[in-house]
C-alpha cells in the first residue's frame, strides 16, 4: 500500500498552496464532487480500444499543425509569377495558393516538416477511424444502447474523408487539380441538377476562380467545426454510457473493470498521445509526402501518369476504374457512367453501414442492452459479413492503383481492370465462406479445450502400446475426465504458458549475477517472500483453478 | 485477480455486491489516512478497488531504483532531443540550393523530424513506463448504473411535456399551428435561398461551346476561324510535327472571356493534333468526313484532349496502335477509329475538331479550327443529348 500516515486533520482549512488554490476554485465552482467522479472514472484496458484514441490524438495534431499552416497559406487563385527560393519553379506562372505552398516548403524555416506532419496525421486520422470502426463492428460494440454513437462515428469518417479531400486540394498543384476536375465530372454526372451543381460550386465553368477559397473555409472552419462538435458528442456518449469491454473477471453487463482515470489511465493515455505525435513527427520529417513542387501548378491540359489520390479516396478511384462503360441516354438526356461508382456506390455503402445495427437487431430479435463485447468468432454471420465488406473495399482500393501494380509486375493494364471486375464480384462471397468456417473452427477449438483441457505436449505410451497426449484440464472434471466449464465469451487459454501468466508475475532477479541488496532491504524482501510463499502453500494449484474459473464464469 | 485476501478487505467491499453505499461523516473522514479517504471517495460512487498493490512494496530495492532511473532516462533523452531540435532548427542550413552546390539543406527536415520524434517518443514512453513500472497496480471495478428510467420519472416527465403542450394551446389552435408552420418554413428557406442563391451560376450553353467557336470580330482575316497555337502562343504549322507525333494545342484566343480565362487557361481548350504515320488510315463518324487534314488523304487529326469519362487530359499516346490512354481511369481511345473508346469506363468518343490550313503572311501553312467541336467536350452531363 502507498499509505502515508498523516496526523488526523483537525479542521477543514487548507494549508498547502495547492490546497488553497483548490479551495478558491471550489468555493466558486463547486468542483469537489463532480471532479472526484471524473478522476475516479474507470476505463477498461484492451489494445483494440487504442484505435479510437489514435484517431482522437491525430485530430488534435491536425488542429495544431493546421493552425500553423494558416499563418502562411494564401487560398487565392490569383495568378502570380514565382520568385521564391526553389530555382526550378522560378518565373513560372502559378496561383497564389500554389506559390504560398511552395513558400511553406522552401521559404519558411521548418515549414515543410509541419506541412508533412499535417499530411501524415490526416492519413492516420482517417485510417485510425476506419480501423476503430472495424473494431466496433466485429465486437458488436454498436449494439443497443450505442447505435447513436455508431451513426455519429460513421458521420465522422465521411466528414474526415471530405475534410482530407478538401485539404489536399488546397495547394492547387497538378495532382490535386486533376482530382478537383474529376470531382467536377462527378458533380456533373448527377441527373437533372448536375451541371448546375458544378457551376454553383465552382462559380462558373471549371476551374473558375473561387474553388480554392471555398475549399479553404470548408477545410479550416466549417468541417473542423462539425468534426469537433461530433467528436465531443461521440466522447460524451462514451462517458455517459461507459466503455464496453470483453467479458472476464469483474467484467459483467453491470460493471466496468480497469484503471481509474487519475493517475494511471491519464498517464498512460497522455503518454500514448505523445507516442502517436512522435510517429507523425518522425513520418513528417523522414518520409516525404505529397511533394507538390515536383508536380507543378495545375494546368487543365496536363496530367502525369500514376496519379493516385490520398489512400482514403482510392476505393472511389478503383470503383470508377472498374465500372463498365454503361451510359444511359434517354429522351435527349445523358446519365453518365461516372454517376454509379462515385455517387450511388458510396451512398449505398454508407446507408448499409448506418442501418446495419438496426437490421441486425431486427434479424436476431435482440432488444436487450449490451455492454459486453463479443469475440468475432462467436458471431460468425456478422464477422463474415464484415470480412465480405472489407474484401469488397480492398478490391476497390487496390484497383485504385491498378496502373502502378500493372507497371510494377509487368501485367497488362487491361488484365488488371478485368481482374478487378471479376474479383470484386467473386472474392467477397469467398471471403464470407472462409471467415464463416474459420469462426466455427475457432469456436470448436475453444469448446475442445474446455472439455478436454490444454495440450501439454507430453506423449504417454499406454501399456497397450497406444500413444496419447496428456491434457491438462482447466477446471474440475466429471467421471469421464471431461471438463465442466462452459464457454462464457472470454478468451480460453490455449497453451500452457498462458496459464502460467495468470499467476503473479515474478521478476527474474539477478539473471547474470546475484543482486546484492542492502542488509535491511534484503531482510524485508526475505520476509515478504516468506509471507507470499505461506499464502500460496495450502493449494499450489489453487491460483490456476481460480483463474480459470474467473475466466469462464 | 486479487493476490491476497488481506488486500481485498482493506480496499473495501468486493465487487458485485450492491449493498447500500456507506456514507462517512466529515469527522470520520478526517480520522482516516489519505488513502482510506480516497477509497471512501471511490466507494461513494460504487467504484470498488478490488486490488491495489505497490509495484515495489519494499522501498529502495535495486529493482525499484532501476525502474526509476529508466523512466528518468526517457525524460532526459526527450529533453536532450528537444534542446538538439532547437539548436538545429536555428543553426541548421535549410535554404534550397541548386544541385552541385552544398546540399546540407536536404537533411534539415529529416533531422528535425528525427529529433522531434525522439522528444515526443521518449516523453510518451517515459509516461507510459512510469505508469506501468512505478505507479501502483490497480484493478478497479465500477458499477455501470445503466438502469432504465424509473416509471415515476417517465410518468412525471410525460405529464410535464403534455401539460406544457396543452398550456400552449397548440393542439386545439389550428390557426396558430398552421401559421407557425408557415413561418418556420420561411425561416428555414430564407437562409437557404439567401446563401445558396448567391452562389448559383447558370450553366446555359457554356458546356456546349469552346473557344474554338469562330469569331469574325476577333479573327477577320481567317473569316472568323480560330488559329491553333502551342502553349507559348506560337501558331501550329503542319511542318512542326514528325509522323506519329502528338502535340497539345489551344485556341489562339488571347482575350479573356466572361469567366476570366483565355484560350490557354480555359479548361475546355486543350486539344491534341496527331500526325498519322504513313499508311495509317482513319475512319470517320457520320457527318464528320473532312474534319482531318488534308481531307483527301488525312494525315493530321485533332481531338479534344479532355477525356469524356471524368475530364482528365487523355495524353498517353501509343504510336504503334494509335491508342490514346487516359491515366486517371485507363479509358483507351482508338485514334484511327474517330477516337472511340475501346477499353475502360469511357462511353463516348473524344470530340473531333475540324481542321483546316491557311497560309500565313510568312508563307508557311498554319492550322485553324474550321469550326467549334460539333458536340460538348469532356465528361457527360444531364442536358447533353
Amino acid at each position: 500500500m502507498t499509505a502515508t500516515t498523516n496526523p488526523p486533520r483537525r479542521d477543514n482549512k487548507p494549508r498547502t498552496p495547492q490546497g488553497k488554490a483548490a479551495g478558491w476554485f471550489d468555493e466558486r465552482l463547486r468542483l469537489a464532487g463532480p471532479m472526484r467522479t471524473q478522476l475516479n472514472k474507470v476505463f477498461p484496458d484492451h489494445w483494440s480500444f487504442m484505435m479510437g484514441e489514435i484517431a482522437l490524438y491525430s485530430f488534435v495534431i491536425l488542429l495544431l499543425t493546421g493552425t500553423y499552416l494558416t499563418f502562411f497559406f494564401d487560398p487565392s487563385m490569383a495568378e502570380t509569377t514565382y520568385h521564391g527560393s526553389y530555382v526550378p519553379m522560378q518565373g513560372i506562372q502559378m496561383s497564389q495558393a500554389y506559390a504560398s505552398t511552395l513558400d511553406i516548403a522552401f521559404d519558411v524555416r521548418g515549414g515543410l516538416i509541419i506541412r508533412q506532419i499535417h499530411h501524415w496525421a490526416a492519413l492516420l486520422f482517417v485510417a485510425a477511424m476506419l480501423v476503430h470502426m472495424f473494431r466496433v463492428f466485429f465486437t458488436g460494440a454498436f449494439r443497443k444502447p450505442r447505435e447513436l454513437n455508431w451513426i455519429i462515428g460513421l458521420n465522422l469518417i465521411m466528414l474526415g474523408i471530405i475534410e482530407g479531400f478538401a485539404g489536399y486540394s488546397l495547394p492547387d498543384d497538378l495532382l490535386s487539380g486533376t482530382g478537383l476536375r474529376i470531382a467536377d465530372a462527378i458533380m456533373k454526372s448527377i441527373p437533372v441538377i448536375g451541371s448546375w451543381v458544378s457551376f454553383t460550386v465552382f462559380g462558373g465553368p471549371f476551374p473558375g476562380h473561387v474553388i480554392i477559397g471555398r475549399l479553404y473555409i470548408a477545410h479550416v472552419l466549417l468541417i473542423p467545426g462539425i468534426l469537433l462538435a461530433l467528436i465531443g458528442a461521440h466522447l460524451a456518449l462514451v462517458v455517459r454510457q461507459k466503455h464496453t469491454q470483453f467479458p472476464g473477471p469483474g467484467r459483467t453487463e453491470d460493471t466496468v473493470a480497469g484503471e481509474r482515470v487519475f493517475p494511471i489511465y491519464a498517464a498512460k493515455a497522455g503518454g500514448f498521445f505523445f507516442i502517436v505525435f512522435a510517429a507523425c513527427a518522425a513520418l513528417g520529417g523522414l518520409v516525404q509526402i505529397n511533394p507538390v513542387w515536383l508536380f507543378g501548378p495545375y494546368q487543365p491540359s496536363a496530367v502525369s501518369s500514376g496519379s493516385q489520390p490520398d489512400w482514403y479516396m482510392m476505393f472511389l478511384d478503383g470503383s470508377t476504374r472498374l465500372f463498365p462503360s454503361w451510359e444511359i441516354r434517354l429522351w435527349g438526356h445523358t446519365l453518365p457512367p461516372l454517376f454509379w461508382p462515385t455517387v450511388v456506390l458510396p451512398g449505398i455503402l454508407v446507408t448499409l453501414a448506418a442501418v446495419y445495427p438496426f437490421i441486425e437487431a431486427k434479424m436476431t430479435k435482440d432488444t436487450l442492452k449490451h455492454h459486453l463485447l463479443q469475440r468475432p468468432r462467436d458471431v460468425p454471420v456478422r464477422t463474415s459479413l464484415g470480412c465480405m465488406a472489407i474484401t469488397f473495399y480492398l478490391v476497390l482500393f487496390f484497383s485504385g492503383g491498378n496502373d502502378l501494380i500493372a507497371k510494377t509486375f509487368d501485367i497488362s493494364l487491361n488484365a488488371m481492370t478485368w481482374g478487378g471486375r471479376i474479383l470484386l464480384l467473386t472474392l467477397p462471397p469467398i471471403a464470407y465462406a472462409v471467415a464463416y468456417r474459420v469462426c466455427l473452427g475457432l469456436q470448436r477449438h475453444d469448446r475442445e479445450v474446455l472439455e478436454h483441457g490444454l495440450e501439454t505436449g507430453i506423449i504417454k505410451v499406454l501399456p497397450t502400446g497406444e500413444f496419447i497426449e496428456v491434457h491438462q484440464p482447466l477446471g474440475p472434471v466429471d467421471e469421464h475426465g471431461h471438463g465442466q466449464l462452459t464457454y462464457a465469451g472470454a478468451p480460453v487459454p490455449k497453451r500452457m504458458g498462458q496459464l502460467g501468466a495468470a499467476s503473479p508475475v515474478k521478476h527474474i532477479r539477478g539473471f547474470f549475477y546475484p543482486v546484492k541488496e542492502k542488509p535491511e532491504i534484503q531482510a524485508a524482501i526475505d520476509e515478504q517472500e516468506a509471507r507470499e510463499a505461506a499464502a500460496l502453500e495450502p493449494d499450489p494449484s489453487g491460483s490456476v483453478e481460480n483463474r480459470t474459473r474467473e475466466l469462464t464464469d | 485477480m486479487s493476490t491476497s485476501d488481506d488486500e481485498m478487505t482493506r480496499a473495501g467491499a468486493p465487487h458485485g455486491t450492491h449493498g447500500p453505499v456507506q456514507k462517512h461523516t466529515a469527522e470520520e473522514l478526517r480520522a482516516m489516512t489519505p488513502e482510506e479517504r480516497m477509497i471512501a471517495g471511490t466507494e461513494a460512487e460504487d467504484i470498488h478497488i478490488v486490488h491495489r498493490r505497490d509495484r515495489f512494496p519494499i522501498r529502495g530495492t535495486k529493482a525499484e531504483k532501476r525502474a526509476e532511473r529508466g523512466v528518468a532516462a526517457c525524460f532526459l533523452i526527450a529533453a536532450i532531443a528537444g534542446v538538439a531540435f532547437i539548436v538545429y532548427f536555428c543553426a541548421g542550413s535549410w535554404k534550397w540550393h541548386l544541385p552541385g552546390t552544398a546540399q546540407n539543406f536536404r537533411f534539415y527536415t529529416p533531422i528535425l523530424g528525427g529529433l522531434l520524434g525522439a522528444l515526443l517518443l521518449f516523453l510518451g514512453v517515459g509516461l507510459v513506463l512510469w505508469a506501468k513500472w512505478l505507479m501502483p497496480e490497480e484493478e478497479v471495478v465500477q458499477e455501470r448504473h445503466d438502469f432504465d428510467t424509473t416509471e415515476e420519472d417517465k410518468l412525471m416527465t410525460e405529464a410535464t411535456l403534455s401539460v406544457g403542450l396543452a398550456d400552449t394551446g397548440l393542439p386545439r389552435r389550428g390557426l396558430i399551428l398552421k401559421s407557425l408552420g408557415l413561418a418556420g418554413g420561411a425561416l428555414v428557406t430564407v437562409p437557404l435561398v439567401a446563401l445558396v442563391g448567391g452562389m448559383i451560376k447558370k450553366p446555359g450553353d457554356q458546356l456546349f461551346h469552346t473557344m474554338f467557336r469562330p469569331n469574325k470580330k476577333m479573327f477577320p482575316k481567317s473569316n472568323g476561324m480560330v488559329p491553333i497555337v502551342f502553349s507559348d502562343w506560337r501558331q501550329v504549322s503542319p511542318d512542326d510535327m514528325e509522323p506519329g507525333a502528338i502535340v497539345t494545342v489551344f485556341p489562339g484566343v488571347r482575350a479573356v472571356d466572361a469567366n476570366g480565362f483565355d484560350g490557354l487557361t480555359s479548361a475546355s481548350s486543350p486539344t491534341i493534333i496527331i500526325r498519322l504515320r504513313p499508311g495509317q488510315k482513319v475512319s470517320y463518324r457520320k457527318g464528320q468526313a473532312g474534319f482531318a487534314w488534308p481531307p483527301s488523304d488525312p494525315q493530321y487529326i485533332a481531338f479534344s484532349k479532355i477525356c469524356t469519362h471524368a475530364g482528365c487530359p487523355a495524353s498517353l499516346y501509343e504510336q504503334q496502335t494509335g491508342r490514346l490512354l487516359c491515366p486517371c481511369h485507363q479509358s483507351q481511345f482508338d485514334v484511327l477509329q474517330d477516337a472511340k473508346p475501346v477499353f475502360g469506363p469511357a462511353t463516348r468518343s473524344l470530340p473531333q475538331l475540324p481542321l483546316t490550313v491557311l497560309t500565313g503572311e510568312d508563307g508557311r501553312q498554319y492550322f485553324y479550327a474550321k469550326n467549334d467541336y460539333p458536340e460538348a467536350i469532356g465528361p457527360g452531363f444531364w442536358e447533353r443529348p
